[in-house]
């Protein structure tokens, strides 16, 4: 029985250490991450993985040995993931989002957030007239807990009260939490809706409208306009741009799926996909931000030129940066990763 | 036979579910789609993962605000009572819209709801999975999980009742929709452009020419080469399993199929599985040798002179 000593036998002793090797190794790097492996091991690693690729080419046309080919394919697959799947590190990352992909898929959604600043616009301007020609749709517009007492009836000096008071700094970080966690779950809502091919987005961008421009309406009737005005626009423009920009993303993927144009409706959704997420991570950012603003910065500046020149601040740098950033060529900006 | 058929049948989902991927180096590799237990088996135990980790933290909350409260008084503990809020709305918030997010950014690309059924995340590209993809695809589940939920429990009556059913059956595309494409992509999957994949942490085995469960390896159970060229590769894989498998039953059925088709008497001093051992030993040498010379037996229908025949 001399050739019972077959090939496949040889060929999985001369290789198997190599494979136990990148299996252990792999368990490490699945459990402890990158980090826990020393340069070595980490240089080790894409030569077995190599190895093993060409070892499972090998068997797949020369040996009989399922065990072995399963085990085989199964440890590719995983070396696989850690070679191909992982990124760069988290610093490079943070850094790679903020000087291309963020400003870039801003950028690329520029036609979706005209139309969603547009439709807020619209929004704020119905409610206005609505409200001018009968006050009683302030109330369908504003909820009770949105308008703390701030109705039609309300006197000067009580509409006044609520955008100039002061606030003591504690409650003030309470008010923050509360505004950007819930900003964010609304935003969230707006983008997810844009996959029901964008009508709900729709109409909760043009309701997110309607309430501004009737409080709009009740304090122009005081002759506190500006300063309502002013008290919104500290945060506003974060916050409306931020929320505008999560209903454009919402528009995007209706797009997508809508009119695809030449892609597949499945690569058309995976690329805008890319483009919102990306977005949608700025809008959290640009949310926290804002809530930090209408939290604390509002309630402790008073002046209304001020909060005029804040809010315009803050406008001008994130146009800026969203629309003037030079960025990289795409290429460059992936390197080989993809 | 009803028990082949249905064997056959659960092959061939198997086979549905297989993808191949191929790598810069040029070679193929197989991956498998999860299956929907799998994956409803991963989330409910995320669900109840972040149910209980946001238990934990609003017992923890309570219990420092009433030790607080109980030392410094009412008043004197309003400042901590409100830190304690806000712990406990960041904390609320982080988990509800960041666990899966970071867990599938890790190294295994799973949440450990995931991790214990098995499966991971993967882009379909079968390139990097980035933070983009994760986040738009864990962003839809507002869409397909909340919003549903909401439609199906919330129950006004009149007109909104109307458009609250219409509610639920829109949703309810969203929740369905994995069921209806093959990749069982659910809508997070499409937008992130992601793939659920079965995650195979299997061991290697050991050889079965080198069993050590055979005491006495058979040598004097000796094939002819007439009897050797009876099966090819897929009977060989599949003797394979029935070796692999040791069921009893099994096995002596499948000794009685091969002793009958090669015209094998047995001895009073064979018993199945040592034939069955020392056939499959003999018979994987044989293909593997034809294999060197460049031929390949598919299978029992495969043979060299006969095709065609």
């Amino acid at each position: 029985m001399i050739e019972m000593i077959l090939s496949s036998r040889k060929f999985r002793e001369a290789r198997e250490a190599d494979w136990r090797r990148l299996e252990s190794l792999l368990k490490r790097l699945e459990a402890k991450g990158p980090a826990s492996l020393t340069d070595e091991e980490l240089i080790a690693v894409p030569v077995l993985f190599r190895a093993a690729m060409s070892s499972l080419s090998t068997a797949r046309e020369t040996l009989l040995d399922q065990a072995l080919l399963d085990y085989l394919e199964a440890l590719c697959a995983r070396a696989y993931f850690q070679v191909y799947g992982v990124r760069t590190s988290l610093g490079d990352q943070i850094f790679s989002f903020l000087r291309d992909t963020w400003p870039r898929s801003v950028r690329d959604l520029r036609w979706e957030i005209c139309g969603s600043v547009f439709i807020f616009g619209l929004g704020a301007v119905i409610g206005y007239l609505l409200v001018r020609a009968d006050p009683e749709w302030y109330f369908a517009f504003v909820p009770e807990v949105m308008a703390q007492g701030r109705d039609p009836s309300a006197a000067h000096e009580a509409l006044k009260k609520i955008i100039s008071h002061k606030e003591n700094i504690d409650v003030l970080g309470l008010f923050a939490t509360f505004l950007f966690t819930h900003n964010i779950q609304v935003s969230l809502t707006v983008f997810a809706l844009g996959f029901a091919l964008g009508a709900p987005t729709l109409l909760l961008t043009f309701n997110n409208g309607l309430p501004l421009g009737a409080m709009l309406e009740i304090y122009t009737r005081q002759g506190l306009g500006i300063d309502f005005v002013g008290w919104l626009f500290i945060h506003g423009t974060t916050e409306i741009f931020a929320l505008c920009i999560a209903s454009a993303a919402g528009f995007r993927l209706a797009r997508a799926l809508a009119f695809p144009g030449g892609a597949t409706r499945l690569a058309a959704l995976a690329t805008a996909g890319r483009t919102t997420g990306a977005a949608m991570i700025g809008v959290l950012i640009m949310l926290v931000i804002a809530g930090l603003l209408e939290g604390i910065g509002r309630q402790v500046i008073n002046d209304t030129g001020a909060r005029f020149a804040i809010g315009s601040v803050f406008l001008v740098l994130w146009l800026s940066y969203f629309f003037l950033t030079p960025l990289r060529r795409l290429g460059e900006a992936r390197g080989w990763r993809g | 036979m009803a028990r082949v058929t249905t064997k056959a049948r659960s092959l061939s989902t198997r086979a549905d579910r297989k993808r191949v991927l191929i790598t810069p180096e040029g070679v193929d590799l197989s991956v498998e789609i999860a299956t929907y237990s799998q994956r409803a088996t991963a989330f409910l135990l995320d669900l109840i993962f972040v149910t209980l980790a946001m238990v934990i933290i609003g017992i923890v909350c309570a219990f420092s605000l009433g030790i607080t409260v109980g030392a410094l008084g009412p008043d004197g503990g309003r400042l901590p009572g409100i830190i304690t809020i806000i712990i406990l709305l960041i904390g609320f918030f982080v988990l509800r819209n960041f666990y899966f997010i970071y867990f599938e950014l890790g190294p295994r690309g799973a949440t450990p709801g995931k991790r214990i059924a098995h499966i991971r995340v993967m882009a379909a590209s079968g390139g990097a999975l980035t933070a983009e993809s994760v986040f738009a695809r864990n962003a839809m589940r507002d869409l397909e999980v909340i919003l549903p939920a909401v439609f199906l429990l919330v129950h006004p009556g009149g007109i909104d009742g109307l458009l609250s059913l219409l509610g639920t059956v829109w949703t309810g595309v969203f929740v369905l929709f994995p069921l209806f494409n093959r990749d069982r992509m659910r809508i997070g999957d499409l937008i992130g452009g992601t793939w659920v994949v079965v995650e195979r942490l299997g061991g290697l085995k050991a050889d079965l020419t080198q069993n050590a469960d055979v005491l006495v390896d058979r040598h004097d159970l000796v094939f002819s080469a007439e009897q050797l060229a009876a099966y090819g590769v897929k009977e060989l894989q599949l003797l394979e399993t029935v070796l692999r498998r040791k069921n009893g039953s099994v096995m002596r059925d499948v000794a009685a199929r091969i002793r009958n088709r090669i015209g094998w008497t047995p001895s009073a001093l064979e018993n199945d599985f040592e034939f069955l051992d020392a056939y499959y030993k003999a018979l994987r040498g044989r293909l593997e040798s034809e294999i060197l010379f460049g031929r390949r037996q598919a299978d029992k229908y495969d043979r060299a002179g006969v095709s065609g025949g």
